[in-house]
């Protein structure tokens, strides 16, 4: 019975034209993670320096090899990753990615070590998973790459609303309020 | 809407309907294992997309295309007859499901005439944003879905930067931005039971004709200006990763007499994906006297307000004044059967363009599989998924609801419910609940909290004020 409904569903899924697709991000607070991504292979993003407000850390750790990379916007390595393991950066970086897209999500796209996850804990075994993540070896990346596409993401904001409707929004239905 | 009127309805299968969709289906299993050489199946499903056509003005067009396709030879003007031929086969399904739905309430829908569509401003001679478009979904077309790589999934970024800057396009902008996202999440992609394949092809259809006559849907088009009041029914928010849209239902009293007419506002904003919940109505803040309608329960009075031939207003926030308390279920009870419909804009035509407002009460809910409604013994699913996170319906409420204003929907044969404003109870007391009850802030002191904590507007725009213009 329950093999059906699935079989049922996924092929609806192929038949729909309203089937929710990404997954909306949840409210998190962004004060010290402003950015957050799952893109080019990476967690990916932008974590504002404890120290000094002017500063911020471009850090990232790529799927699959779990390559990490933390340092400043202008190319400054970051002092607690040479040190061996994850900065607190990154630590930062994995935390709020959990919070905007939940443990699984983000363990998926990191290809995280499957022997440590188990389906009746999906959540909890997921966050376990990335923290073997954040165990991989340093590896300068530029960053620029990640810091260009912060500054996509923020350019977002200056874009001026419209009144005109737009009826291809009928495919992408705000959802979320059972969260 | 009376639980007769919603029996006939879901006793009518319009004809020729499921049969339109299995050519839709053919052309979509091809477009997802890529156009550039089709197989036996894919080619004779092209074939039928083809055969379906002949006889129509995009005979011609479409045979010529689809006999390229097999020869190897694609042009842009082959993708536009494809995409325009699919559009056609969900457009008559659309105006079969409208005009059922418009028989089993006896609603008058105005019709669509062709003088109301503007002529076409000329396309620039060096329009970046069209003819990078329409490159990247000609190189979708001919891959596939299934070939979909991480490179061409994000291969229209700087197409859609170009797009964004030009508010002629913003149509086109916001989808691909969609679609983009989309891709980006789900490719590579293993097998075609992962890919949601209608969806994008309803998508890649859609932005192959915006790409080719965008600026014709922009803010350019042509307008009539109205004044009256407008009495809200309920907002439909939609929202994707970079954009929100609330469209507002109203019920038109022109000022001149003359029937109610049913019409939209729409306020849509840009913003990113860790803006959500009710934190996309500060995006909207600039429409203080709409956004205080929804959430007050107000009438608007409007002055000279750009009416679009759709049904859409053209906001100016400037031109409307707020008016008198108004409950939206009485203007429901008072409207809603013999309001008139606009006729629907000939692009938009699209089965899940459907979204009619409906009042109906005196049913009960049933939560066993999914949440669905019965009334007077006609069955309705209840569609939970589009209860927006930025306002305070839940399936709770709708659950024990005893009267709702609600959208109907349609998608895959069968239609369903989008509830915008219900009569339920809040701790045992009876109460109105409707999703723009937040427009100016949440009313619950628990979520206002939160998103007053989070405050994830001004964070962004702090840093995006320092580091763009810094």
């Amino acid at each position: 019975m329950e093999g059906d409904a699935v079989d049922t569903e996924r092929a609806d899924f192929g038949q729909r034209s309203g089937v929710n697709v990404v997954p909306p991000a949840r409210a998190r607070k962004l004060a010290k993670v402003p950015f957050v991504e799952l893109a080019d292979g990476r967690l990916q993003g932008v974590v504002s320096s404890g120290s000094d407000t002017a500063r911020v850390y471009v850090s990232s750790i790529t799927a699959g090899s779990h390559a990490l990379n933390c340092g400043t916007n202008n190319n400054r390595p970051c002092g607690g990753l040479s040190q061996g393991g994850a900065c607190k950066h990154l630590d930062s970086l994995v935390n709020e990615a959990v919070l905007q897209y939940g443990a699984q999500r983000v363990a998926d796209y990191l290809q995280a070590p499957a022997h440590l996850r188990e389906a009746d804990d999906a959540e909890r075994s997921a966050e376990a998973a990335l923290r073997a993540c954040l165990e991989g070896k340093p590896e300068s990346t530029p960053p620029g790459v990640v810091f260009g596409r912060f500054l996509r993401y923020l350019s977002y904001l200056e874009v001026p609303g419209t009144t005109t409707a737009l009826p291809e929004m009928h495919w992408f239905p705000a959802t979320g309020a059972d969260r | 809407m009376l639980a007769a009127h919603l029996t006939e309805l879901l006793d009518t299968t319009p004809a020729g309907v499921s049969e339109t969709l299995d050519i839709v289906a053919g052309f979509d299993d091809a477009l997802a294992h890529g156009l550039a050489r089709p197989d036996a199946t894919r080619a004779a499903a092209l074939e039928g997309l083809a055969g379906a056509l002949a006889g129509t003005p995009l005979g011609a067009a479409v045979g010529e295309a689809v006999e390229a396709l097999s020869s190897g030879s694609l042009a842009d003007g082959h993708l536009a007859a494809l995409a325009g031929a699919r559009t056609a086969l969900l457009g008559a399904v659309h105006d079969a499901l409208v005009d059922s739905l418009d028989a089993a309430r006896g609603v008058t829908r105005d019709t669509w005439s062709a003088s109301a569509q503007a002529p076409s401003p000329a396309e620039p001679a060096d329009d970046k944003g069209a003819a990078g478009s329409r490159a990247w979904l000609g190189e979708l077309a001919v891959t596939g879905w299934l070939g979909v790589d991480r490179d061409l999934a994000s291969g229209a970024n700087q197409t859609i930067e170009a797009l964004l800057a030009d508010p002629a396009q913003r149509r086109l902008a916001v989808l691909l931005d969609g679609l983009t996202a989309e891709l980006q999440a789900l490719c590579p992609a293993a097998a075609v039971e992962q890919v949601p394949v209608r969806r994008w092809a309803d998508l890649w259809a859609r932005a192959v004709l915006l790409s080719h006559d965008s600026r014709r849907y922009g803010p350019c088009q042509a307008a009539t200006e109205v004044s009256g009041r407008l009495l809200p029914l309920g907002v439909d928010v939609h929202e994707h990763g970079t954009a929100v849209q609330a469209q507002v239902h109203c019920v038109f009293e022109p000022a001149d007499g003359g029937p109610p007419r049913l019409l939209c506002a729409s306020l849509t904003a840009a913003k990113v994906d860790a803006i959500v919940g009710p934190a996309v109505w500060r995006l909207l803040a600039d429409h203080p006297v709409l956004l205080g309608a929804l959430a007050e329960r107000r009438s608007l009075t409007i002055t000279d307000m750009p009416l679009l031939a759709g049904g859409d207003l053209l906001w100016h926030d400037d031109r409307a004044g707020a008016g008198e308390e108004v409950d939206p279920f009485a203007t429901a009870r008072l409207h809603l059967a013999d309001a008139v419909a606009p006729a629907v804009a000939p692009l938009d035509r699209h089965p899940v363009r459907i979204a009619e407002p409906v009042f109906i009460e005196g049913y009960t809910t049933d939560a066993t599989s999914g949440l669905t409604v019965d009334l007077g013994g006609a069955t309705l699913p209840v569609d939970l998924d589009r209860l927006p996170a930025c306002g305070p319906l839940t399936p709770k409420l709708v659950a024990d609801s005893t009267a709702c204003i609600g959208l109907l929907r349609w998608d895959a044969g069968q239609w369903s419910l989008q509830p915008l404003a219900v009569r339920t109870k809040v701790k045992r007391k009876p109460a109105t609940v409707q999703t723009g009850d937040w427009a100016l802030g949440p009313t619950d002191p628990k979520v206002a909290k939160v998103e007053e904590r989070n405050n994830a507007v001004a964070v962004l725009r702090e840093r995006a004020g320092r580091l763009l213009r810094g």
